[in-house]
């Protein structure tokens, strides 16, 4: 088929036309704009919120919870073996708090091609003692490099500096809300008292601050040799191992997995942090409908620009198809309009939706909850342009479907004989 | 040696709305190769749907047609769209030029569609038509900004530009004064003379008639004279 031919005839109907034309595609373009603007936002804040919890949840977390031995006697023993045995009043057994064997285990993770990354912990409940009041508290042992790099730490020290908790012995980073509560500086010491009634003072090097005041108003972070010695254990006491894997969404099954071979609890992203993904996808579905209303719209348009075009250019249609141009000719012409419209509209919308999106990324936001953020959060994901041109593509190809059906129906012999 | 162009056979063609009428009633002619025949009759005697049907635009009828020995009953609207291209040219009472298109662009159309000589052949025969029409020198206007007689003749070259078997004409001279119309009716004569181009012209200016080779008369759906 002679496209070339084709294409000029659409043209030039579209160049007779060219307000209206200009006209719809002013309409595509502004849907696709405002889909690129929303998605880049929405998915920017969505990572960003992601990010405050996601970013520092590991996908699999190895602990031993406290609970009560799965295996009582009574199960055990032959004669009852069969039947339902009912324990009443039992206790959770003094678990050990420490991953037994940690050594060989993170020695598998480091082999484990599934895994991205991971980074031992020792979590420790405290007591800050603050003049007669005693706070409640959490000290997680860390190694500060790995964490940073699995977990993002550093970018939530918001005071003094991550390196000086392993360079200044006995330091210790604190929640920025707890700090404020007990109207401590960097600098000064904070005395502690363990659960077993050890005194022990660390000196403050750091603030952090997570942007979730109920983990700020908590938690502080020491390195894992401080937390080992104020617990008084061994240099092999390991309480957490927290994993990163490649693919997030086969955390559960690893965690399984890795809860059955190593012989500890093994928790996942997913159950941990559930309602976050919820969230995600209703922002999701919103920005997808607002574009796709916008887009609706602007095929409405097309759709009256192209029954206009085929009434006024009736003879055109009715000669063409007498001097031996198809109906499927015909109805490839005005799709052609139709597509060219979305084409350039969709192309004009891509830029514009591309500096609408930059312009939002300048706007100011500073919010005390996200230390790391200054501007609002944009996502330049070049899968948006592409459903964005795609978009624009097939609404402009529904939209034409139907008049250039009509086009090509048109029967020459009325057209000529009404002359 | 008879060289047939096209054949009608027992052609019955029937309106529907309001009710069933019969406006064609057993058409049987023949037109053979160089031929100048042209159909006349009172006005809704049917010779105009006579001629859309011979035309193949019209495929709601009765009976057999044939252009260049081919029965065109049973083709498909793509085929019988690319016999019209290949096998007719159409010269209408109104010219329909494509106002977006230059005059040459007009006259290009129907032989770029074709698409068996490239471009640049195509523009030198058009222009040959043209010139031989003696309009050469419009070909490169705007298609709506030339006369009502010069735009019969760019659409008389628009019907020749692919060497078609038969030209068919519904009224060329329906909208022309008498100066233009002589000259439509001396290209036709010409062309029949010079290049032994078929023609079928639908007509019910009787002196025009007059001047072809044959004439069939039409009288409520019958032919009564050819």
């Amino acid at each position: 088929m002679n496209f070339k031919l084709l294409l000029s005839i659409a043209n030039s109907l579209l160049i007779a036309r060219l307000r209206q034309s200009m006209v719809a595609a002013v309409g595509v373009t502004f849907g696709i704009a405002m889909f690129i603007a929303m998605q880049s936002f929405m998915t920017g804040l969505n990572k960003l919120l992601d990010g405050l919890v996601i970013n520092r949840t590991p996908h699999v977390r190895l602990y031993n919870e406290i609970k009560p031995n799965p295996r009582q006697p009574v199960n055990e023993y032959e004669s009852y073996k069969g039947s339902y045995n009912f324990i009443r009043s039992l206790k959770p057994s003094n678990v050990r708090l420490a991953i037994y064997n940690n050594g060989n285990i993170m020695q598998a993770l480091k082999m484990d091609k599934r895994v991205l990354g991971f980074t031992p912990r020792i979590t420790a409940q405290v007591f800050f003692n603050n003049g007669v009041i005693d706070i409640n508290g959490v000290i997680n042992g860390i190694d500060a490099g790995r964490e940073s790099r699995l977990f993002h730490f550093t970018d939530y020290v918001v005071a003094g500096k991550v390196e000086d908790m392993k360079n200044i012995s006995n330091s210790i980073i604190l929640g920025k809300a707890l700090a404020e509560t007990m109207l401590i500086n960097i600098g000064d010491v904070v005395q502690i008292t363990t659960v077993d009634g050890e005194r022990y003072p660390l000196k403050v090097v750091g603030f952090f601050q997570s942007g979730i005041r109920d983990i700020d108003m908590i938690q502080s972070y020491t390195t894992i040799a401080t937390t080992q010695k104020i617990l008084g254990k061994p240099g092999n006491y390991i309480t957490d191992i927290e994993i990163k894997l490649k693919d997030l969404n086969k955390a559960p099954a690893i965690a399984k997995e890795f809860a059955k071979s190593y012989h500890t609890d093994a928790e996942d992203i997913q159950t941990a942090n559930a309602q976050y993904e919820t969230g995600s996808n209703v922002r999701l579905v919103i920005s997808y409908s607002v574009a796709f209303t916008l887009l609706l719209v602007a095929g409405f348009g097309i759709y009256n620009i192209l029954n206009m075009m085929i009434y006024e250019k009736m003879d055109s249609i009715a000669i063409l198809k007498a001097t031996g141009f198809s109906g499927n000719d015909v109805k490839r012409i005005f799709l052609t309009i139709s597509l060219s419209i979305g084409f350039v509209g969709g192309m004009l919308g891509l830029l514009f939706g591309f500096l609408l999106s930059m312009g939002i990324n300048h706007i100011p936001f500073e919010t005390a909850a996200l230390p790391t953020v200054k501007t609002y959060p944009v996502n330049y994901n070049p899968a948006f342009y592409i459903i964005g041109i795609l978009f624009s593509l097939l609404t402009t190809y529904l939209a034409g479907l139907l008049p250039a059906r009509k086009a090509g129906r048109v029967d020459p012999v009325i057209i000529i004989r009404g002359k | 040696m008879r060289n047939t162009i096209l054949e009608a056979r027992n052609i019955s063609k029937y309106f529907y709305d309001p009710v069933r009428i019969k406006v064609l009633q057993d058409i049987t002619f023949t037109i053979e190769k160089g031929e100048f025949v042209s159909v006349i009759g009172k006005s809704g005697c049917g010779k105009s749907t006579l001629l859309y049907i011979l035309s193949t635009m019209d495929t709601d009828f009765e009976g057999e047609l044939l252009i260049d020995n081919v029965s065109m009953v049973k083709k498909k609207e793509e085929e019988l769209a690319a016999v019209r291209n290949e096998k007719i040219g159409f010269v209408f009472q109104f010219h329909y030029l494509l106002h977006e298109f230059t005059v040459l662009q007009n006259v290009m159309l129907p032989a770029l569609k074709l698409n068996k000589y490239p471009e640049k052949e195509i523009e030198k025969r058009a222009l040959e038509k043209l010139q031989m029409l003696g309009i050469g020198q419009l070909a490169n206007k705007e298609s709506y900004k030339i006369s009502g007689g010069e735009k019969q003749r760019v659409a008389i070259a628009r019907a020749l530009i692919n060497d078609p078997h038969i030209i068919m004409c519904d009224e060329p001279t329906g909208n022309l004064d008498k100066k233009n119309s002589t000259t439509v009716l001396d290209i036709f004569m010409r062309l029949t003379k010079e290049f032994n181009q078929t023609l079928l012209v639908v007509t019910h200016d009787n002196s025009f008639a007059a001047a072809t080779d044959r004439i069939i008369e039409i009288e409520d759906g019958r032919i009564i004279r050819q």
